[in-house]
Order: structure tokens, then C-alpha cells, then sequence
């Protein structure tokens, strides 16, 4: 089968079209394959059993027992005609052989390859401590289910460890049961990575005011169990002892690339870096030309926020980087796509819709322009550079879509505009209050990395498990 | 449910109670795979999102709205 030699269309004809990982961006990316008129073979393959579905509800209507666990599976835009091996985890690639290996030892050969593994949840760093009953994570719809019969079973107290996105919603939706609930964050406030000290500390206000015993500046220590392996307390690192009986590590995402390992593919534990194309780079930097990137686990570079690698965990980036990957597999060079997605996310907390677009970490300032911090309803822009590079809303997410378009047209920093409800003069811009780079913090939601031009060498640091 | 979309016009939650809440001011809730009964109301829901937020599937007919089927993911 040809490939590499750029005969798409003799791809698209009969060619086999491999997707490893089953879920957001291997599906849209399925789908997107079928509706540009690919009519060759497709597998797919995932190692979790289910058929892909959709993970922002189990934090939310899973957590509040709306949802069962089992039911968020994603709506599909039209049948797909693939071979399915679920329950299936892909161990190693063959480059040049273009091939992929599998578990039980099989091998997969394809034409064009797209590699959408996404990532896990951070485990809990002291592996006995993380086996202990109570001690859990959340990203897949097992871990979902298991944290959503905790909530049931109503436990004395629930400890979430960091504050991120992920953890908020965890936070929320005990509060919202009835739930006492600690969290412990290492950071000034909760959500500061993605956002911020200055929106972060609204955000610990929402905490506050809904009853979350918010602990900021902590770090949790060691996790106890009792006899019987079930866990018993938290020690912090300001001396206190916690009695829970549940703990939910939050503390970000691993991407999952291990199984790349050796494969020559420049794929590391920030991800698997691509062009703006989706293709994926090999360990020298040279792009190749049947594996494609899409989702979590890809690194691109964003000609917006100067040709920096972003590695985005949000879904709609999934979405918008599979649609782009499968074009551009089943498209002659010229008609090829790159990925210019604005980043944008979502997250509903404590009944409140937190929305942004853009890059907020890579904002110095911030000015709010509309509404006010106290209020806790407002929307914000970030500046870089003397432009704007991102805005965050807390309930006033209609506006999002005018603030894109300000980013899009790198519109000046601070913004100056008479629209809005601002007094004359526009809006002061303070410090956006990120913290420093060089400090550990928990799963920012965008990571920024670049090469300087002095750095020549690159080195993978292997993942730290 | 793509909530990038969403501007919480409720337009949905006006259409289909059972299946979107608004959720305080802004947060939309809903439940992604409602059974078959509730097939009209999502129907109603997804054609009067002004943003086209929602995407339905059907068992029987994937994506396409008109189609019937037993059962939904929306
Ligand atoms: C609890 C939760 C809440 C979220 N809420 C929001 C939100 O409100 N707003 C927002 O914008 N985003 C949210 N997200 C993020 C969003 O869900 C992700 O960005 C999205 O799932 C990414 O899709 P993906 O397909 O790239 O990766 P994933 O969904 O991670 O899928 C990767 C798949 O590949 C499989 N896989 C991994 N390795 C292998 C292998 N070797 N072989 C075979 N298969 C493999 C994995 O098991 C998985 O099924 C949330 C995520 C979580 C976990
Ligand atoms: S109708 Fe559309 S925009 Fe309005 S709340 Fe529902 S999904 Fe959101």
C-alpha cells in the first residue's frame, strides 16, 4: 500500500487506516475519515472494553448520581464500518515496518496510522498508600463508577488532593450532596495553573462559600490505612491529621505514550509533538508521513501564541485536532489542513460556568472588563506581549465568542473598548499572578514548551510513574 | 453536548425539562444518553439550540435526527 510515497488518493481507496485509542479524538477522527469518502479499511483500536464515550460528565451528573457511569457514551455522526478491538492496548510500534503491536502479541500493519492514546490520571506517588481501599483517581468511566458509590455509601469526609479543574468538580459535587469535603492544594489557590492567583482566588472563594474546608499552601504528606487496608487519615504538611475515609488524587494527567517507547517516534512524557498538520515528528525532529497526532496526547505548535508546542486537555481541542489529522491522512499535501483551533474549554463548579479562550498561562496582566471579581460574574482578558492572548468568564459565557475574536485579531493589550460596561478610561490591568513556572504545581490544564535556539539537544526524561 | 458552544440560552431546557436543566445561571446539565421516550422532546431540544450545541444519535440511524430508533445519546 502506498503511503509515504503521497499517493493519498490510492490511500483513500484502499488503504487501512489504523486508530489507537477509542475514545473523543479516535472517533471523531473515525468518522471524519469516513465522511472525506475513505473507503478503505479501518480498525480501531482501544485497550479500554467500552465503546468510546464521553468523560466531562463524570465529574459533573456522574458525581451528583444523575448519571450512571456506563451512560455517557458519545453520540456518533454516522456508522463507521471498522474493525473493533477493544479491550486491546497497542504495546509498540513498528516505523518502519508500519506496523503496531498489540497485547496478546498480534501485529497490525497500516498505511496511515493515528495515534490518539490520551492520558491517565496521575496516580497517587507512594504506590502502597495509592492501593489502599478508599485511595482513588478519576478519569475513565470504572474510576467514575467506583467514586460515585463512595459518594452513595455518604463518607464521613472526602479529601481531594489538588485543586485543578478536576478536583474543584469533585469538591462541588460533594458539597452538593451534602458531603463534607477537605481540599488540599499545594498552590495559593485552586485552578492557578490554568487561570491564575487573581481568578484563582475567586475560585477559592466559590470553595469557601459552598462549604469546602479549602486548605491552600498544603501538601499531603502520607495516606494511613487501618488493618484492614481502608484508608483512615491524611497527613498534611503543616502537622494536621485528617480523618477520611475517601481520598480522590487529582493531581493531573500522564499522557500515555510508554508504549511508544524505543519506537523512534518523538514521543515523551510531555506528549507526542506534531506539526501543524498533525503529523507526528520522529526523535530528530523530521516530521513523518503516515503517523498522525490528535487530542490529549498531542504537542503542536499554535502560530498564534508564537509556534509554541501547546498540549491542550480539552475537548474540544480532541475534536478539532481529530477532524484536522483525518483530513489531512486522506489529503494530497496541497490540500492539507493545519490545526489553527482557538484553545477553549469549559468546566461547571459550584453552579457556576467557567469558560475561557485562549492561552491564559501565557498571559502577564489581566484586566477584568466586564462584571466584577466580588461578584464572582465576570469576564477577564489576558495580556501578552501588549495583546490580547486569552480571556476567562465566570457566568458570562455569551461573550466568549467576542473575546476569540479579540485574540484571533491580536487585538491590543490593555483592551480599550466603550462596548462594554467599563468606566471611562477602560479597565486596569493587574498582575494575572501565575506562579513560577519553576515550582511544582498540579496539572495545569495547557502546558506551554518550546525549544529555545540554544537548546540542541533534546533529551526524554522517562515518565515518572 | 459541545458546552464550548453553549450560551446558555435554555432553549433546550425549555424543550426537553426532563433531559437539560440549567444548573445556577449558566452551567447546563443534562443527561447524555436519555431513554427512547423522551426521543420527541430531544428532537425539539437539539433543533432549537440556536448554537446547534447538541448532537443526537439514534440507534438505527446514527446523527441523523429524523431517523427513529429505540433510545438516545444526545
Ligand atoms: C473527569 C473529566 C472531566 C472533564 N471535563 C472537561 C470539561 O468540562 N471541559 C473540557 O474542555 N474538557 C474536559 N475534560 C477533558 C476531555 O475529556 C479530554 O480532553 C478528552 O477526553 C480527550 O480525548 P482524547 O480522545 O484525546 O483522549 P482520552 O479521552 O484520554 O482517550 C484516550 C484513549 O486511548 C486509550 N489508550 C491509551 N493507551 C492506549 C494503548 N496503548 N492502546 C490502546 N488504547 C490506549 C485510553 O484508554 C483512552 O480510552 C475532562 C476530562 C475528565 C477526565
Ligand atoms: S439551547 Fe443550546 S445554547 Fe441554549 S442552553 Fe441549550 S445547548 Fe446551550
Amino acid at each position: 500500500m502506498p503511503a509515504a510515497d503521497g499517493s493519498a488518493e490510492e490511500f483513500r481507496r484502499r488503504g487501512h487506516a489504523v486508530v489507537v485509542g477509542a475514545s473523543l479524538a479516535g472517533l471523531r477522527a473515525a468518522e471524519t475519515l469516513r465522511e472525506e469518502g475513505f473507503a478503505g479499511t479501518l480498525t480501531m483500536i482501544g485497550d479500554e472494553p467500552h465503546e468510546p464515550y464521553d468523560r466531562p460528565p463524570l465529574s459533573k451528573q456522574v458525581l451528583l448520581g444523575r448519571t450512571g457511569a456506563g451512560d455517557t457514551l458519545l453520540p456518533r455522526r454516522r456508522a463507521l464500518e471498522a474493525r473493533w478491538l477493544l479491550g486491546t492496548a497497542a504495546t509498540g510500534l513498528d516505523l518502519a515496518g508500519r506496523r503496531v503491536r498489540l497485547a496478546g502479541g498480534e501485529e497490525v500493519r497500516y498505511d496511515r496510522l493515528l495515534i490518539a492514546t490520551g492520558t491517565r490520571a496521575r496516580p497517587w506517588i507512594k504506590e502502597t498508600e495509592a492501593t489502599l481501599d478508599g485511595v482513588l483517581t478519576l478519569r475513565t468511566a470504572g474510576e467514575a463508577a467506583r467514586l460515585a458509590r463512595r459518594l452513595d455509601a455518604r463518607p464521613r469526609r472526602v479529601l481531594v488532593i489538588g485543586a485543578g479543574f478536576t478536583g474543584s468538580e469533585i469538591a462541588s459535587a460533594c458539597r452538593e450532596r451534602g458531603i463534607d469535603v477537605t481540599v488540599a492544594e499545594r498552590g495559593p489557590a485552586p485552578l492557578v495553573g490554568a487561570l491564575g492567583g487573581v481568578v484563582g482566588a475567586v475560585a477559592a472563594e466559590l470553595h469557601r462559600a459552598h462549604g469546602v474546608d479549602l486548605r491552600c499552601g498544603i501538601t499531603v504528606t502520607a495516606l494511613e490505612g487501618d488493618q484492614a487496608g481502608r484508608l483512615r487519615c491524611a497527613h498534611l504538611s503543616d502537622g494536621t491529621v485528617l480523618e477520611a475515609d475517601v481520598a480522590v488524587v487529582a493531581l493531573g494527567a500522564v499522557r500515555n505514550t510508554e508504549w511508544l517507547a524505543g519506537s523512534g517516534l518523538a514521543a515523551g512524557p510531555r506528549g507526542i509533538a506534531c506539526d501543524a498538520g498533525c503529523r507526528a515528528f520522529d526523535v530528530h525532529g523530521i516530521v513523518t508521513d503516515d503517523v498522525f497526532v490528535a487530542g490529549d496526547v498531542a504537542r503542536s505548535p499554535h502560530p498564534l501564541f508564537g509556534y509554541q508546542f501547546l498540549s491542550l486537555e480539552h475537548w474540544g481541542n480532541a475534536v478539532a485536532q481529530a477532524e484536522v489529522a483525518a483530513h489531512n491522512m486522506v489529503s494530497p499535501g496541497p490540500e492539507r489542513r493545519p490545526h489553527l483551533w482557538l484553545p477553549a474549554f469549559w468546566s461547571a463548579q459550584f453552579g457556576v460556568n467557567i469558560k475561557s479562550v485562549g492561552v491564559p498561562p501565557m498571559g502577564r496582566e489581566l484586566a477584568v472588563v466586564q462584571g466584577s471579581l466580588t461578584e464572582r460574574r465576570f469576564a477577564a482578558v489576558y495580556g501578552h506581549q501588549g495583546r490580547v492572548i486569552a480571556a476567562v468568564t465566570f457566568d458570562h459565557g455569551r461573550w466568549l465568542p467576542f473575546y476569540g475574536r479579540l485574540i484571533e485579531s491580536a487585538a491590543p493589550f490593555p483592551p480599550d473598548f466603550a462596548q462594554v460596561d467599563r468606566a471611562p478610561g477602560g479597565p486596569r490591568p493587574i498582575p494575572a499572578e501565575f506562579p513560577d513556572p519553576a515550582l511544582p504545581t498540579h496539572g495545569p490544564t495547557v502546558t506551554l514548551s518550546g525549544y529555545a535556539p540554544s537548546e540542541r539537544r533534546v533529551t526524554f526524561v522517562p515518565a515518572r510513574v | 453536548m459541545d458546552l464550548n458552544r453553549c450560551e446558555a440560552y435554555a432553549q433546550c431546557a425549555f424543550q426537553a425539562p426532563d433531559v437539560f436543566a440549567m444548573h445556577g445561571e449558566e452551567a447546563l446539565m443534562y443527561e447524555p444518553c436519555p431513554g427512547d421516550e423522551r426521543r420527541e422532546q430531544v428532537m425539539r431540544a437539539a433543533a432549537s439550540c440556536p448554537v446547534q450545541a447538541i448532537l443526537v444519535e439514534w440507534p438505527g440511524g446514527p446523527a441523523v435526527p429524523e431517523e427513529a430508533g429505540t433510545g438516545a445519546r444526545g
